[in-house]
């Protein structure tokens, strides 16, 4: 079934506060074959809280993870994410088209910190594949 | 100025490692027949664990460089077989500097297929390793 098109515009709310810790980055930093040695967290930690937020919206709209592939990623830094930070992202649907039987599904997450200011914005296309593709 | 080419082996334990680092359980990533249900030739790298790794090779290129953007289109799934892996290549070609800002741009293959689309990364202050 299509995503339901009245979606576009709405803002979900933030996600659950998010302790950014040495060790939490740590683990990441060594999932992806590197080492940590402290300092910010890389380039691509903060999608921890846009996938959190990602999740929630798919869970709201009753949107099977296994059926979304990811189509575009993008980042943009107001300052590095670092120890101690606490973190919330919070998801609006941007923008949503059917093409060939697919729903794009453009979102954008805003990750805030425990003061309110902004850390990143980040943009995501998810390509919910549809039950006949 | 063309920097130094950076080779990563994905195999299907990076990605169970990954997914309990980031999150991101979704089947596809782990199970054969859930990938092939849905479409897919295979189970698939994360498209954020390929672009984790193109953040990895701009942090080694410039170690103490900020990110002040980052991003890419996932346009070819990077297919990860049961046995063995599979290699990442990641090219990086620095495009110039404006403003203190450094613009890389990034080409990532596998087997000779381009995985990313546009991957760009703008640093702050880019300073080369040594």
């Amino acid at each position: 079934m299509p995503v339901d098109q009245s979606l576009v515009g709405r803002v979900f709310p933030p996600t659950r506060p998010y302790v950014v810790s040495e060790e939490k980055i740590r683990t990441f930093v060594e999932s992806t074959g590197g080492d940590y040695a402290g300092g910010p967290a890389p380039a691509t930690f903060p999608i921890v809280l846009a996938f959190d937020a990602m999740n929630a919206f798919l869970e709201a709209e009753s949107i099977d993870l296994f059926r979304i592939v990811h189509g575009e990623q993008k980042f943009a830094y107001e300052r590095p994410v670092v120890p101690g930070d606490v973190l919330t992202a919070t998801l609006t649907v941007a923008t949503l088209r059917q093409i060939a039987g697919n729903d794009i599904i453009g979102t954008t997450s805003e990750i805030t910190d425990g003061s309110g200011a902004l850390v990143c914005s980040t943009s995501a296309t998810l390509v919910h594949r549809g039950a006949d593709g | 100025m063309t920097l130094d080419t950076q080779v990563f082996t994905i195999t299907r334990a990076d990605l169970v490692r990954y997914a309990e680092a980031s999150g991101d359980h979704n089947p596809i990533h782990q199970d054969e027949s859930v990938a092939v249900g849905v479409g897919l030739p295979g189970v698939i790298a994360h498209g954020m664990y390929t672009m984790a790794l193109a953040a990895r090779a701009v942090s080694e290129w410039f170690p103490d460089s900020e990110v002040v953007s980052f991003g890419c289109k996932f346009t070819n799934p990077v297919v990860v077989p049961a046995d063995g892996g599979v290699e990442l290549e990641v090219v990086g070609e620095v495009k110039g500097t404006e403003d203190g800002l450094t613009t890389v741009l990034l080409t990532v293959t596998c087997d000779g297929v381009k995985v990313l689309g546009m991957p760009r990364a703008v640093l702050r202050e880019a300073a080369l390793r040594g």
